[in-house]
């Protein structure tokens, strides 16, 4: 035993070069991916900083032997539907992955349906299950709020919510649960299951995107899958977003990203109908105004589309 | 007498840790584990009683710990065994199969002779375990 104890010594080391660790784990390039890869989200962007700066730290106490205890590293993920929760979470895994706080790095998204049985006795091995799945990695529980169902007393979302409890507290080191959903029906989720905000220790708001940023995701969007706008479809796509924002079941990226896939629909059809001879690489993947502005969107609301639907 | 079933059975019992590094390392080759438990420690007995599913998608051996975890507190009297299964086309059998719990007493077994006609005597061997009824055999 003295002997082990003396090695322990001599390999713990003195001093950490935190720059250097930072470069080496390769948090430096997820970061830069972060910044680079997502637009907006600034607040959530300085929040994965300060998680990483957070456990960056935690790792080196943990190699000179000053800590001992894995950190909680459960999160929440608080904000309006299709403002990146997803993206950012398997951004997280791979973080915490390269930071040696989970084994495989992994992302397991499930929803209610997936750990919630329904009859008795079919919800623990669905819960266990999906947990077996995710050790080693990460456990997305999307609008985990419907796991709580108070208006009925017999509901099995309880017992799901029973095991979670009882897996993130004594398997830390197996599993990271991110929880995630709309703002205002999380803090009540977690009003009436104290459990859940005590085990977790990041509270991450994801604010909406600006009309700017949409238009800027728009174009990245086109640009993965080798489309463009030309001018007065970019000028057509700025105007379609504030009305779109106007009406109900806005959801940020994602209506962006349908509308792109129907506008792409629209330019081909276009395309097929209009086209008297061979067509350029060019034509075929240029998105103009037409193709926006035939949207159901425009016909809603003409004026300032301020009335909704 | 302890019984030598599977591989590592002449080392001392694996660790948990040890038991995860060699569930890991079957996952890794993309073999489905799974647990088995059983009270009748004969050899010829192949086919043990199966503790929930073969895990054929979880990537990380946490998993198998918690349902090892979790057998030992319902039979941990019994021996419990880990396999992993090959599932790829021409092998689509067991790779590996280790003993990863037995009873705190292993009685052994014993030799029987039955004598036979024109001085023939047929042997076989009985484990003591099992002069008891399954379920309370190693209570």
């Amino acid at each position: 035993m003295p002997e082990a104890a003396t090695a322990d010594i001599e390999s713990t080391p003195i001093a950490v070069d935190l720059h250097a660790e930072f470069e080496n784990s390769g948090v430096k390039d997820v970061l830069a991916e972060l910044d680079r890869d997502l637009i907006g989200l600034a607040p959530v962007k300085k929040r994965i900083r300060e998680t990483a700066a957070l456990l960056l730290v935690e790792r080196a106490r943990r190699s000179m032997g000053l800590a001992h205890e894995t950190p909680t590293l459960h999160m929440s993920f608080t904000g309006n539907p299709g403002t990146g929760k997803t993206t950012v979470a398997l951004r997280m895994a791979d973080l915490l992955h390269r930071l040696g706080y989970i084994r495989k790095g992994h992302l397991v998204s499930v929803t209610r349906d997936d750990l919630v049985g329904q009859y008795i006795g079919h919800t623990a091995p669905k819960t266990k299950e999906i947990l077996k799945k995710a050790m080693g990695g990460v456990l997305f529980i999307d609008e985990a709020y419907y796991l709580y169902r108070p208006e009925n007393e017999r509901d099995y979302g309880q017992e799901a919510i029973e095991i979670l409890l009882q897996v993130m507290e004594n398997q830390r080191d197996d599993l990271v649960v991110i929880l995630a959903g709309y703002s205002g029906r999380m803090e009540r989720f977690f009003e009436s299951n104290p459990g859940f905000r005590s085990r977790i220790a990041h509270h991450i708001d994801f604010p909406d995107y600006e009309d700017e940023e949409l238009l800027q995701i728009a174009v990245k969007m086109l640009e993965q899958q080798n489309y463009r706008f030309d001018d007065a479809g970019l000028a057509a796509m700025r105007d379609y977003i504030a009305r779109r924002r106007q009406q109900p079941h806005f959801a940020n990226a994602r209506s962006i990203r349908n509308a792109l896939d129907r506008a792409r629909l629209r330019q081909a059809n276009r395309l097929f109908e209009g086209a008297a001879g061979p067509l350029s690489a060019d034509a075929l993947s240029t998105i103009s105004a037409e193709d926006i502005r035939a949207s159901r969107v425009f016909a809603a609301a003409p004026s300032g589309g301020k009335e909704g639907m | 007498m302890r019984i030598t079933q599977g591989a590592f059975s002449f080392l001392p019992d694996l660790t948990d840790d040890q038991i995860r590094a060699q569930v890991q390392y079957c996952i890794d080759n993309g073999w489905a584990v799974s647990l088995e438990f059983t009270d009748d420690p004969h050899p010829r007995n192949t086919y043990w009683e199966m503790w929930g599913h073969p895990m054929f998608d979880n990537p990380d051996a946490a998993a198998l710990l918690m349902e090892l975890a979790e057998c030992r507190k319902v039979y941990g009297d019994r021996y419990i065994r880990v396999v992993a299964f090959d599932a790829s086309h021409g092998w689509e059998s067991v790779k590996l199969s280790f003993i990863v719990n037995r009873p705190a007493e292993e009685p052994g077994f014993r030799l029987e002779r039955e004598e036979m006609g024109g001085r023939m005597i047929r042997y076989a061997t009985k484990p003591y375990a099992a002069d008891r009824p399954a379920g309370a055999r190693y209570a």
